[in-house]
Protein backbone atom coordinates (compact mmCIF):
# COMPACT_ATOMS: atom_id res chain seq x y z
CA UNK A 1 0.00 0.00 0.00
CA UNK A 2 2.71 2.69 1.22
CA UNK A 3 4.75 1.42 -2.02
CA UNK A 4 1.97 2.05 -4.25
CA UNK A 5 1.71 5.49 -2.73
CA UNK A 6 5.55 6.46 -3.32
CA UNK A 7 5.19 5.23 -6.57
CA UNK A 8 2.41 7.26 -7.92
CA UNK A 9 4.16 10.24 -5.74
CA UNK A 10 7.17 9.82 -8.14
CA UNK A 11 5.23 9.41 -11.02
CA UNK A 12 3.25 12.35 -10.40
CA UNK A 13 7.00 14.10 -9.67
CA UNK A 14 8.24 13.03 -12.98
CA UNK A 15 5.57 13.87 -15.28
CA UNK A 16 5.67 17.39 -13.77
CA UNK A 17 9.57 17.18 -14.20
CA UNK A 18 9.68 16.41 -17.82
CA UNK A 19 6.74 18.33 -18.52
CA UNK A 20 8.14 21.13 -17.35
CA UNK A 21 11.52 20.72 -18.02
CA UNK A 22 10.13 20.50 -22.18
CA UNK A 23 8.34 23.96 -21.41
CA UNK A 24 11.81 25.18 -20.68
CA UNK A 25 13.51 24.50 -23.40
CA UNK A 26 10.55 24.80 -26.24
CA UNK A 27 8.43 27.98 -25.03
CA UNK A 28 8.79 31.03 -27.02
CA UNK A 29 8.34 33.56 -24.28
CA UNK A 30 11.60 33.66 -22.06
CA UNK A 31 10.06 34.64 -19.33
CA UNK A 32 7.09 32.06 -19.16
CA UNK A 33 10.27 29.16 -19.40
CA UNK A 34 11.58 30.85 -16.41
CA UNK A 35 8.69 30.38 -14.56
CA UNK A 36 8.28 26.79 -15.94
CA UNK A 37 11.80 26.12 -14.67
CA UNK A 38 10.65 27.11 -11.47
CA UNK A 39 7.72 24.85 -11.03
CA UNK A 40 10.38 21.91 -12.79
CA UNK A 41 13.14 22.55 -9.55
CA UNK A 42 10.49 22.68 -7.16
CA UNK A 43 9.19 19.24 -8.37
CA UNK A 44 13.16 18.33 -7.90
CA UNK A 45 13.29 18.97 -4.39
CA UNK A 46 9.96 16.22 -4.46
CA UNK A 47 11.97 13.47 -5.29
CA UNK A 48 15.10 14.79 -3.13
CA UNK A 49 12.44 14.37 -0.38
CA UNK A 50 11.22 10.78 -2.38
CA UNK A 51 14.73 10.01 -1.72
CA UNK A 52 14.69 10.85 1.84
CA UNK A 53 17.43 13.93 1.47
CA UNK A 54 15.13 16.74 3.24
CA UNK A 55 18.27 18.52 4.04
CA UNK A 56 19.11 19.27 0.05
CA UNK A 57 15.60 19.43 -1.01
CA UNK A 58 16.02 22.63 1.57
CA UNK A 59 18.86 23.76 -0.47
CA UNK A 60 17.72 23.03 -3.62
CA UNK A 61 14.62 25.50 -2.99
CA UNK A 62 16.06 28.33 -1.17
CA UNK A 63 19.44 28.37 -3.32
CA UNK A 64 17.33 27.14 -6.71
CA UNK A 65 14.30 28.39 -6.70
CA UNK A 66 14.95 31.28 -4.06
CA UNK A 67 18.25 32.37 -5.82
CA UNK A 68 19.14 31.57 -9.17
CA UNK A 69 15.67 31.48 -10.27
CA UNK A 70 15.43 35.14 -9.70
CA UNK A 71 18.34 35.62 -11.02
CA UNK A 72 17.86 34.23 -14.33
CA UNK A 73 14.30 36.28 -14.20
CA UNK A 74 16.34 39.83 -13.44
CA UNK A 75 18.65 39.58 -16.62
CA UNK A 76 15.76 38.42 -18.69
CA UNK A 77 14.03 41.90 -17.15
CA UNK A 78 17.14 43.48 -18.04
CA UNK A 79 17.86 42.13 -21.12
CA UNK A 80 15.24 40.77 -23.36
CA UNK A 81 13.01 42.22 -25.35
CA UNK A 82 9.77 40.78 -23.56
CA UNK A 83 6.61 39.36 -25.53
CA UNK A 84 8.36 40.49 -28.76
CA UNK A 85 7.33 36.86 -30.98
CA UNK A 86 8.89 38.12 -33.84
CA UNK A 87 12.67 37.57 -32.12
CA UNK A 88 13.07 33.47 -33.20
CA UNK A 89 14.02 31.86 -29.55
CA UNK A 90 15.67 29.04 -31.67
CA UNK A 91 18.08 28.18 -34.08
CA UNK A 92 18.35 25.76 -37.18
CA UNK A 93 19.68 22.90 -35.36
CA UNK A 94 15.86 22.13 -34.17
CA UNK A 95 15.70 18.60 -36.03
CA UNK A 96 19.56 17.60 -35.66
CA UNK A 97 19.43 18.15 -31.93
CA UNK A 98 16.29 15.94 -32.07
CA UNK A 99 18.08 12.88 -33.42
CA UNK A 100 21.41 13.48 -31.41
CA UNK A 101 19.54 13.73 -27.93
CA UNK A 102 17.21 10.48 -28.95
CA UNK A 103 20.52 8.28 -29.49
CA UNK A 104 21.52 9.71 -26.25
CA UNK A 105 18.40 9.20 -24.39
CA UNK A 106 18.17 5.83 -26.38
CA UNK A 107 22.11 4.88 -25.49
CA UNK A 108 21.80 6.00 -21.81
CA UNK A 109 18.62 3.82 -20.73
CA UNK A 110 20.04 0.37 -22.85
CA UNK A 111 23.24 1.47 -20.54
CA UNK A 112 20.94 1.39 -17.79
CA UNK A 113 18.89 -1.83 -18.10
CA UNK A 114 21.86 -3.56 -18.96
CA UNK A 115 24.03 -2.96 -15.81
CA UNK A 116 22.89 -4.68 -12.39
CA UNK A 117 23.91 -2.26 -9.58
CA UNK A 118 25.02 -3.18 -6.12
CA UNK A 119 21.45 -1.89 -4.26
CA UNK A 120 21.49 -2.06 -0.61
CA UNK A 121 18.19 -2.82 0.77
CA UNK A 122 18.36 -1.07 3.49
CA UNK A 123 17.16 2.81 3.50
CA UNK A 124 18.99 6.07 5.21
CA UNK A 125 18.21 5.80 8.96
CA UNK A 126 17.23 9.01 10.78
CA UNK A 127 17.99 12.50 9.89
CA UNK A 128 20.64 13.47 7.26
CA UNK A 129 21.05 16.73 8.41
CA UNK A 130 22.72 15.53 11.35
CA UNK A 131 25.26 13.17 9.32
CA UNK A 132 25.85 16.16 6.62
CA UNK A 133 26.77 18.83 9.21
CA UNK A 134 29.00 16.58 11.01
CA UNK A 135 30.97 15.35 7.56
CA UNK A 136 30.87 18.96 6.29
CA UNK A 137 33.25 20.09 9.20
CA UNK A 138 34.92 16.62 9.71
CA UNK A 139 35.89 14.57 6.44
CA UNK A 140 35.58 17.51 4.19
CA UNK A 141 36.02 20.49 5.50
CA UNK A 142 39.07 21.05 3.11
CA UNK A 143 36.20 21.12 0.14
CA UNK A 144 33.77 23.22 1.58
CA UNK A 145 36.47 25.86 2.29
CA UNK A 146 37.67 25.56 -1.16
CA UNK A 147 34.03 25.93 -2.36
CA UNK A 148 33.04 29.08 -0.46
CA UNK A 149 36.42 30.46 -1.72
CA UNK A 150 35.33 29.76 -5.42
CA UNK A 151 32.02 31.16 -4.33
CA UNK A 152 33.20 34.76 -3.34
CA UNK A 153 35.66 35.13 -5.87
CA UNK A 154 32.85 34.22 -8.44
CA UNK A 155 30.69 36.90 -6.98
CA UNK A 156 33.30 39.75 -6.77
CA UNK A 157 34.39 38.79 -10.81
CA UNK A 158 30.34 39.16 -11.33
CA UNK A 159 30.55 42.20 -9.80
CA UNK A 160 33.83 43.25 -11.84
CA UNK A 161 32.39 42.16 -15.44
CA UNK A 162 29.19 43.87 -15.53
CA UNK A 163 29.74 46.72 -13.47
CA UNK A 164 30.03 49.81 -16.48
CA UNK A 165 33.48 51.60 -16.94
CA UNK B 1 8.38 -0.29 -6.10
CA UNK B 2 10.36 2.12 -7.34
CA UNK B 3 14.06 1.06 -7.59
CA UNK B 4 17.24 2.85 -8.75
CA UNK B 5 16.52 2.58 -12.38
CA UNK B 6 13.40 4.89 -12.50
CA UNK B 7 15.41 7.81 -11.09
CA UNK B 8 18.30 7.04 -13.00
CA UNK B 9 16.32 7.31 -16.29
CA UNK B 10 14.41 10.16 -15.03
CA UNK B 11 18.04 11.70 -14.66
CA UNK B 12 18.66 10.43 -18.51
CA UNK B 13 15.37 12.57 -19.42
CA UNK B 14 16.17 15.11 -18.05
CA UNK B 15 19.51 15.40 -19.26
CA UNK B 16 18.91 14.93 -22.67
CA UNK B 17 15.75 17.69 -22.36
CA UNK B 18 18.67 20.11 -21.11
CA UNK B 19 21.14 18.66 -23.77
CA UNK B 20 18.40 19.98 -26.53
CA UNK B 21 18.34 23.28 -24.98
CA UNK B 22 21.18 23.91 -24.99
CA UNK B 23 21.65 23.06 -28.84
CA UNK B 24 18.56 24.35 -30.17
CA UNK B 25 18.63 27.99 -27.74
CA UNK B 26 19.43 31.01 -29.91
CA UNK B 27 18.91 33.25 -26.25
CA UNK B 28 21.91 33.05 -23.97
CA UNK B 29 19.58 32.88 -20.91
CA UNK B 30 17.76 30.20 -22.40
CA UNK B 31 20.89 28.07 -22.88
CA UNK B 32 21.94 29.16 -18.69
CA UNK B 33 18.29 27.63 -18.28
CA UNK B 34 19.11 24.26 -19.83
CA UNK B 35 22.23 24.17 -18.26
CA UNK B 36 20.34 24.02 -14.65
CA UNK B 37 18.23 21.70 -15.51
CA UNK B 38 21.38 19.32 -16.40
CA UNK B 39 22.76 20.23 -13.10
CA UNK B 40 19.73 18.94 -11.77
CA UNK B 41 19.80 16.16 -13.71
CA UNK B 42 23.24 15.08 -12.44
CA UNK B 43 22.09 15.97 -8.94
CA UNK B 44 19.15 13.26 -8.98
CA UNK B 45 21.56 10.48 -9.87
CA UNK B 46 23.88 11.67 -7.00
CA UNK B 47 21.18 11.58 -4.61
CA UNK B 48 19.64 8.53 -6.33
CA UNK B 49 22.99 6.31 -5.78
CA UNK B 50 23.85 7.80 -1.85
CA UNK B 51 20.15 6.38 -1.08
CA UNK B 52 20.55 3.09 -2.75
CA UNK B 53 24.05 2.49 -2.74
CA UNK B 54 25.57 3.50 0.39
CA UNK B 55 22.96 4.15 2.53
CA UNK B 56 25.80 4.62 5.61
CA UNK B 57 27.82 7.56 4.17
CA UNK B 58 25.91 10.15 2.41
CA UNK B 59 29.06 10.97 0.20
CA UNK B 60 25.92 11.74 -3.08
CA UNK B 61 24.32 14.28 -0.91
CA UNK B 62 27.50 16.38 -0.07
CA UNK B 63 28.67 16.36 -3.77
CA UNK B 64 25.04 17.73 -4.48
CA UNK B 65 25.34 20.38 -2.24
CA UNK B 66 28.85 21.42 -3.47
CA UNK B 67 26.92 20.67 -7.38
CA UNK B 68 24.30 23.37 -6.05
CA UNK B 69 26.78 26.10 -4.91
CA UNK B 70 29.07 25.99 -8.21
CA UNK B 71 25.54 25.90 -10.17
CA UNK B 72 25.57 29.18 -8.47
CA UNK B 73 28.80 30.59 -9.34
CA UNK B 74 28.34 29.59 -12.64
CA UNK B 75 25.16 31.53 -12.82
CA UNK B 76 26.51 35.07 -10.95
CA UNK B 77 29.22 35.05 -13.71
CA UNK B 78 27.32 33.73 -16.49
CA UNK B 79 24.54 36.23 -16.01
CA UNK B 80 27.69 39.09 -15.83
CA UNK B 81 28.62 37.93 -19.06
CA UNK B 82 25.40 37.75 -20.46
CA UNK B 83 24.67 41.80 -19.25
CA UNK B 84 28.13 42.56 -21.03
CA UNK B 85 26.74 41.04 -24.10
CA UNK B 86 23.94 42.85 -23.78
CA UNK B 87 25.45 46.25 -23.89
CA UNK B 88 27.57 45.30 -26.46
CA UNK B 89 25.31 44.14 -29.02
CA UNK B 90 21.90 45.28 -27.75
CA UNK B 91 20.82 41.39 -27.64
CA UNK B 92 21.47 38.28 -25.94
CA UNK B 93 21.20 36.02 -29.44
CA UNK B 94 24.41 33.76 -29.34
CA UNK B 95 24.43 33.36 -33.31
CA UNK B 96 25.05 37.22 -33.50
CA UNK B 97 27.95 37.24 -30.66
CA UNK B 98 30.59 35.75 -33.10
CA UNK B 99 33.30 38.35 -32.96
CA UNK B 100 36.27 35.27 -32.34
CA UNK B 101 34.72 33.31 -35.82
CA UNK B 102 36.58 34.03 -38.57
Amino acid sequence: MENGILALVFYIFSGIIVGSGIMVVTLKNIFHSALFLVLCLFSVAGIYILLSAEFVAAVQVLIYVGAITVLMIFAIMLTAQLYSTSVRQSNEQVIPGIIIVVTLLVVTLVALSRTSWRVVSQGIEGQTTISIGKALLTTYVLPFEVVSLVLIAALIGAIIIARKE
Amino acid sequence: MIGLNHYLALSALLFCIGIFGVLTRRNAIGILMSIELLFNAVNINFVAFARFINPQEITGQIFTIFVITVAAAEAAVGLAIIILIYRQHKGVEVDRVNIMKW
